[in-house]
């Protein structure tokens, strides 16, 4: 039989058999709508209220401060779009590594008529309290900054980051000004990280099911109580008017049970997947010459492997070693649809070649010793084969200057 | 894209994982594969140099593009002097794969049949190379661009070697982002072939992409050809 090695956990995950279990019965069972007063109706609408109460607890939230959304892009939407448009030309902050939803949306709000600061991060991909400090205004209303970064992995130090602003917001307070609210992408993050906002310090939690052996399509919304947003989607009225349309009532006891199931195993599974990770990174940074890891090489997410290889192309990676069964992901242009290499890598001060030549491997709970001797038996082969091939000699040395010259400063989108 | 679908699975004993899945690019909604031609390109490339300090006896070398860029090809070429005609087309490339496979779909072009004269191959475009290919992914097309720029400069390199210097070809055109060899005609034709914003004209040409302050200039230029054919 082909092997077949899936190494692409951080772009989504296989549905754990437990969670489809869990959501089997509000198929073709309890199909009610959740608004409805009878008993059908009655049996979805217990199911959410469980599922909510379900994440409050690991969140140490109260169960009505959790909106459940279409996912995490759309939790982000709403995060975003639904705090700014409560004012007229606002400030939002954000950093240079934030997923695309993030991003995106900030250039959403930017056309009408709000300020979008972007952060930069250092050589490690984090954001530092001097920036943030230096970038917020009198009318900043929203800054977001992501728990764990989709591509390289790096978690930032979120509690610290909340603290700083819940301090900045007591003197804000003083001065008359408006609060400003602090929201965390943590969606690569809620299946492995501590995620109470008590002690994280945020006013807005992002987290989604497919990151986390759950089901696509789902996700949902911390929102601190008092916290003032408008929808982004009108209709029925549901969830607290915050989120209108029928329920995904399956995909919500999907949503609950996969956090409950990943966050209870999560220390384990954690000290597992560290090992797995590490002997991949070492195991390719010894035996493949001229490469680097991108994103700090601790404080990165247990599952997170990203390292670029430098004098040749991640999509013709890609495709060698898909031919032997083994599925990972690139930052290379070649897969993004505007021709623009991995902002992420080159946020961390990367020229694009180094960007082009970047893999990610991310790592799963079928993830075992065997799959990350396979890939140190190939990875070295096929990079010999296409750097023999390439014309290309990338200067390691121009490649480490670049990084240390970066300009890292506070752009205005 | 059925009939790639339809190529790719009555391909025998050869089916696996890869060649029965489309790709779906990060980030966007198209799904493409590539065509068994392209595949068999990339895996199996013809005329490739694995080793260019072994490259000797030539009579013609060109580069274009940069790592910057994410696209750099270098070809060798041996000339019949007597036929004017390639004898044969060596290379290297760094890129993706429909860039190799594009690279070594060229180099079978310019040397097959007994070769190609050279007043041909100074003629050969990038949609000649994707039609051999069987067709790349839209989204892929740019990948291929760089290659009839590669043989032109290599046969340039052969005239000069050879003391042919009157049959240079100059491209009487202004270049607009030097590492990925583009030049204001190349935006006129990607205008003229329907691409009326940065991003269509990047998504052809590459314009930019490792030179972002290139970009105005471009952009003033896909203004001046788009009022000038559409306006």
């Amino acid at each position: 039989m082909k092997k077949y090695i899936y190494l692409d956990n951080a772009a989504t995950t296989a549905t754990d058999p437990r969670v489809v279990k869990a959501m089997e019965p509000y198929w073709t069972k309890y199909y009610g709508n959740p608004s409805s007063l009878y008993y059908l109706g009655l049996k979805s609408k217990e199911a959410i209220s469980i599922s909510r109460i379900k994440i409050s607890k690991i969140l140490d939230c109260q169960a009505d401060e959790i909106i459940f959304t279409g996912g995490g892009t759309e939790s982000i939407n709403l995060a975003l779009k639904g705090v700014m448009s409560k004012v007229k030309e606002g400030h939002l902050i954000t950093s240079s590594i934030e997923h695309h939803a993030v991003l995106h949306a900030a250039e959403t709000l930017k056309k009408s008529g709000h300020k979008i600061s972007i952060l930069p991060v250092d050589a490690e991909g984090f954001v530092n309290l001097d920036d943030i400090s230096k970038a917020i205004e009198d009318n900043t209303r929203l800054i977001s900054i992501m728990m764990a970064n989709n591509e390289i992995g790096v978690i930032q130090d979120i509690q610290k980051i909340g603290a700083f602003i819940e301090k900045i917001n007591n003197t804000r307070l003083q001065k008359g000004l408006a609060k400003i609210y602090f929201h965390t992408d943590a969606c690569q993050a809620s299946g492995n990280l501590d995620l109470n906002v008590k002690k994280l310090h945020v006013d807005l939690l992002t987290i989604n099911g497919s990151k986390i052996y759950g089901p696509k399509g789902v996700g949902a919304l911390y929102i601190k109580t008092g916290t003032l947003l408008n929808p982004i989607i009108d209709g029925g009225g549901q969830e607290k008017n915050l989120r209108s349309g029928t329920e995904n009532v399956p995909g919500i006891v999907g949503l609950a049970t996969a956090l409950e199931l990943t966050q209870s195993s999560k220390d384990k599974e954690n000290a597992r997947l560290i090992k797995l990770r590490d002997q991949l990174i070492n195991g390719i940074l010894t035996t493949i010459p001229k490469t680097i890891l991108n994103g700090h090489p601790t404080k990165r997410l247990a599952n997170n492997v990203n390292i670029s290889i430098l004098d040749i192309e991640g999509e013709a990676m890609l495709l060698y070693l898909d031919e032997i069964g083994i599925q990972a992901s690139t930052g290379s242009a070649c897969t993004s649809t505007t021709l623009e290499p991995s902002h992420v890598i080159r946020a961390l001060g990367c020229p694009y070649e180094v960007a082009h030549g970047s893999m990610r491997f991310t790592l799963g709970k079928d993830t075992k010793v065997e799959d990350i001797k396979y890939v140190l038996k190939h990875l070295p082969k096929i990079v010999a084969h296409l750097r023999a091939a390439s014309p290309v000699i990338v200067n390691m040395d121009e490649v480490a200057k670049a990084i240390k010259n970066a300009p890292r400063k506070i752009t205005e989108l | 894209m059925s009939n790639l679908k339809t190529k790719a699975s009555t391909k025998k004993n050869k089916t696996n994982l890869a060649s029965s899945v489309d790709v779906v690019p990060k980030g966007t909604n198209d799904v493409w594969v590539y065509t068994d031609i392209v595949k068999d390109h990339f895996f199996h490339p013809k005329n490739l140099v694995m080793d260019a300090s072994k490259m000797k006896g030539y009579d013609g070398l060109g580069m274009v593009g940069s790592p910057a860029c994410g696209d750099m090809m270098k070809i060798w070429i041996k000339v019949d002097k007597k036929t004017d005609r390639i004898k044969k087309m060596k290379w290297q490339t760094f890129g993706c794969g429909s860039a190799i496979a594009a690279t070594s779909m060229l180099s079978v072009m310019a040397s097959e049949k007994g070769g190609m004269l050279i007043t041909k191959a100074l003629e050969i475009k990038p949609q000649d190379i994707t039609k051999r290919l069987g067709d790349l992914p839209t989204r892929k097309i740019h990948c291929s661009v760089l290659g009839d720029k590669a043989l032109r400069s290599a046969i340039n390199n052969y005239f000069i070697k050879s003391g042919q210097k009157d049959r240079v070809v100059k491209e009487q055109v202004r270049m607009i982002d030097k590492s990925a060899q583009v030049t204001d005609h190349d935006i006129e034709e990607a205008v003229l072939e329907g691409a009326q914003t940065l991003e269509a004209v990047q998504k052809k040409t590459k314009v930019g992409i490792g030179n972002p302050e290139v970009i105005p200039e471009v952009e003033q230029l896909i203004r001046f050809y788009t009022e000038k054919y559409f306006g």
